[in-house]
């Protein structure tokens, strides 16, 4: 739902006075150079949350209980700054769309809704087996590892989208696709909790 | 000449003294304290050795409390202003506290935050929960020799907002300084994991006195992360005495219960439930005030049997906590037992079978998260050499949003989001010409807001009139690393700017600490030597009862002249008693002790004399 309303974390209290506070970071990076990590799809996992440990260590508030007020502020907004950035990069599809926006290109211009009248078919069908499905954890279960799948197919577009043929436009059709499964994933999960309560 | 250095006020001179903090788990049933000492935590105990303060506040006439023992002491007999699980009506209204028509309590509804009215006056929980933070602080503070620079103060992981900011009002009314609001799953997965140098993910499962947490944590080298936490705040060891109690009565079915046989039998259903943790039955027998005796038996069967759909109630957060971290059961390395509720042979049973492992009972269940919380106390106060300390990353239990049109919830920040965080999120008018904005900020999983908790309102003024739809205002949230909110509103063509700490429907105002704080200045001296002349009292009864009894029983050990004396001695005691001056009472008390102290030792003869005659000990009783 958050996503869908364009949020983006605040930065508007950037301290343009680096040098005052020099543990802190360069609110003028974004999230791949905050890292370290070259701008692209294809991340090691391992290698974010290490670059993520090793920054969270410096900045965060736990570090500075005795510090100045300024200091403890900065401290909160760095800390902050890198939660998001790591919440962003770590999950795929919050890593592409963030990837696109580097690029200029917006996932959800208005004008660029319209998907293609097969996925939108596809898209009522699998609705229809979630409902048909619901109370019944293990055909929820089967749809969940299905849908899984082709996601996995979607993600390995986008990889090659954007990391081997830099074609932002395809990438972006992907991604709204992806969009559209990852709510459908969801929604498959919500069914499966309220099915075991 | 040298000159002499004068450090600034406040500041220590000693770069690498040892700062003096501690670790509080601010429990529903019971409270501790520890810190740590040469390198190692420990629980500070009472000037008795008892290392645990019952969580239970009394109120006297003449304003004055007991705390702990000494209010636990009159729980029966004084149980409408003897006030006990106080945790779970901090940050509460009453309609959310579970079974309040159980509690003899006379409880005012006042927006907010429940009060209750006692003979000294109407208390909050933020004041009865201060009382016990304030006894805390004394224990450790005569204990380490000095004054604290700041406390580690541990909540479940599953409080919201308003608990949270009633939890830190407590501590600045007791005149706290604050180091951090620590989850106590998490306070107990650092104990732990430094215990055993743990490495890997791992659950864990703490059911206390009135809350229930379920935290997944991934435990590697310097680093706590937790990824995922839930829980039931109105869940704990307390249902599983409240289903003892339903039980009792509806077995007895004795006449309606005054409070003070209530509270006998909930303490009866309590002591009958930790009875059954170590014994295939529990005998349950109480004289009522009525006169009516209850007697029964309760198997460990019937028990299981009575508290089963708690136990499922405490398995269906486990599995939501697993499914938002994205493990599974196989990952789980080890499930961490914490709280005094899970030695239950039920909940072992039922935790073992989930994971499908035995559950680590090896750390003090009681113990655990004041150790946990006065480890990361010391890292914080910044008593450890940079390298050998660690970093902690929690977060957010319970999704934070604002109520949009049609009282639906706009979710800004979603559960499970590693703290501090913020975000910041567009909204737009309604109507045509609109230059306000009402912005209700709201917590919970819910679609509705009639269905989440109401964390506070404020309204965004002076946005410039335009059509439906063209302003822009943003709203940003920001989580702080206490897990507490604060919200700002700014409309981005104009400017205009609103900000609110989440605190005015649940928390306590400055200014209303500030003048509790006062009161509670002025009043501390009276209120320290109150409670010590009240103690003197209560032990001269005590001895006037006893040292009566022994007469009554055996005044044929006396002589004239030494039943003479005591008799004397006893009236002493009797007018210092009614009397205002402590060490009047103190002088007569010892004087007693003293002069029967022969009359003791001849009882002592008696009775050994008498039981090796073999005869019953009904027989003794003259």
């Amino acid at each position: 739902m958050h996503g869908a309303t364009g949020a983006t974390v605040s930065t508007s209290c950037v301290y343009a006075a680096q040098g005052l506070f020099p543990r802190m970071i360069n609110f003028q990076h974004n999230h791949f150079e905050l890292f370290g990590l070259q701008p692209k799809f294809h991340l090691e996992l391992t290698e974010l949350e290490r670059a993520y440990r090793s920054l969270q260590s410096r900045v965060h508030p736990d570090k500075f209980v005795h510090a100045s007020d300024a200091e403890r502020r900065a401290s909160m907004q760095s800390a902050t700054q890198v939660n998001e950035a790591y919440r962003t990069l770590k999950n795929p599809l919050a890593r592409a769309r963030y990837l696109l926006a580097l690029h200029h290109v917006d996932v959800q211009s208005e004008n660029n809704t319209a998907m293609p009248p097969q996925f939108l078919l596809e898209q009522m069908e699998w609705r229809e087996a979630v409902e048909a499905a619901e109370d019944k954890p293990d055909e929820l279960a089967a749809l969940a590892l299905r849908l899984g799948r082709e996601m996995q197919e979607q993600y390995a577009q986008v990889e090659r989208h954007l990391d081997l043929e830099n074609s932002h436009a395809r990438a972006a059709d992907s991604v709204r696709k992806l969009m559209f499964l990852e709510r459908l994933s969801e929604e498959i999960r919500d069914a499966l909790e309220r099915s075991e309560a | 000449m040298a000159l002499l250095q004068i450090s600034e006020p406040g500041l220590s001179a000693e770069p690498h003294q040892h700062r003096l903090a501690v670790g509080i788990d601010l429990g529903t049933t019971n409270s501790l304290v520890a810190t740590v000492r040469s390198g190692i935590a420990v629980v500070l105990n009472d000037a008795e050795g008892h290392p645990l303060l019952p969580s239970i506040v009394r109120y006297l006439p003449d304003g004055s409390t007991a705390v702990g023992y000494a209010a636990q002491r009159d729980l029966a007999r004084d149980p409408r202003n003897t006030i006990v699980s106080v945790k779970r009506f901090m940050g509460r209204g009453l309609k959310d506290v579970a079974y309040a028509e159980n509690c003899p309590y006379d409880f005012l509804d006042s927006p907010g935050m429940v009060q209750l009215r006692t003979c000294a006056g109407v208390k909050s929980p933020v004041e009865v929960s201060a009382q016990i933070l304030a006894t805390l602080r004394e224990r450790a503070e005569r204990s380490l020799g000095g004054e604290l620079v700041g406390a580690v103060i541990t909540v479940p992981a599953y409080f919201d907002d308003a608990q949270r900011q009633a939890t830190k009002d407590a501590a600045r009314l007791a005149g706290m300084n604050v180091l951090r609001l620590l989850n106590e799953p998490t306070a107990a997965a650092i104990a732990y994991g430094l215990d055993n140098a743990a490495e890997g993910v791992y659950a864990v499962f703490d059911l206390g006195g009135g809350t229930f947490d379920i935290s997944i944590l991934r435990l590697s080298k310097g680093v706590f992360e937790v990824l995922a936490t839930n829980g039931d705040a109105t869940l704990g060891g307390d249902d599983f005495d409240h289903r003892v109690f339903c039980w009792i009565v509806e077995q007895a079915r004795p006449a309606p219960l005054s409070d003070e046989d209530t509270r006998l039998l909930l303490t009866e259903a309590r002591e009958a439930k930790e009875h059954l943790t170590y014994h295939a039955e529990a005998r349950i027998t109480a004289r009522l005030g009525t006169g009516e005796l209850i007697d029964s038996t309760m198997p460990q069967k019937t028990f299981a049997e009575v508290t089963r759909t708690l136990v499922q109630k405490t398995m269906v957060p486990v599995k939501k906590a697993l499914r938002d971290a994205g493990m599974s059961v196989e990952d789980v390395k080890g499930v961490v037992m914490v709280g005094g509720a899970t030695r239950m042979p039920q909940i072992q049973q039922a935790v073992a079978e989930y994971f499908n492992q035995a559950p680590l009972n090896n750390l003090d269940p009681d113990k655990v998260v004041a150790l946990g919380a006065a480890i990361q106390a010391d890292v914080l106060a910044g008593n450890r050499a940079a390298g050998d300390d660690w970093l902690l990353l929690d977060v957010i239990p319970l999704s934070l949003g604002l109520e949009t049109m049609g009282g639906l919830v706009e979710r800004v920040i979603p559960r499970n989001s590693t703290i501090p965080y913020a975000r910041a999120q567009e909204f737009t008018t309604f109507k045509d010409g609109q230059t306000a904005m009402a912005i209700h900020v709201v917590q919970g999983e819910r679609e509705l807001v009639s269905d989440c908790r109401s964390l506070a309102r404020f309204e965004l003024r002076g946005i410039p009139p335009m059509v439906a739809g063209a302003a822009r205002i943003r709203v940003t949230f920001q989580v702080d690393a206490d897990g507490l909110l604060s919200v700002s509103a700014r409309e981005a063509t104009t400017g205009v700017q609103s900000s609110i700490a989440v605190k005015p429907s649940y928390g306590l105002s400055d200014a209303q600490i500030a003048q509790m704080l006062q009161d509670s200045v002025t009043h501390s001296g009276e209120d320290a030597q109150a409670r010590a002349l009240n103690e003197q009292r209560v032990e001269a009864r005590r001895m006037v009862e006893a040292v009566g009894a022994a007469i009554e029983a055996d005044a044929d050990l006396l002589t004239a002249a030494e039943l003479a004396e005591i008799r004397h001695a006893l009236d002493t005691l009797n007018a210092a008693a009614q009397g205002n001056d402590r060490s009047a009472i103190m002088l007569a008390l010892e004087r007693v002790n003293k002069i029967t102290e022969p009359f003791a030792a001849r009882r002592m003869d008696r009775s050994i004399h008498r039981a090796l005659q073999g005869k019953k000990l009904e027989d003794m009783k003259i």
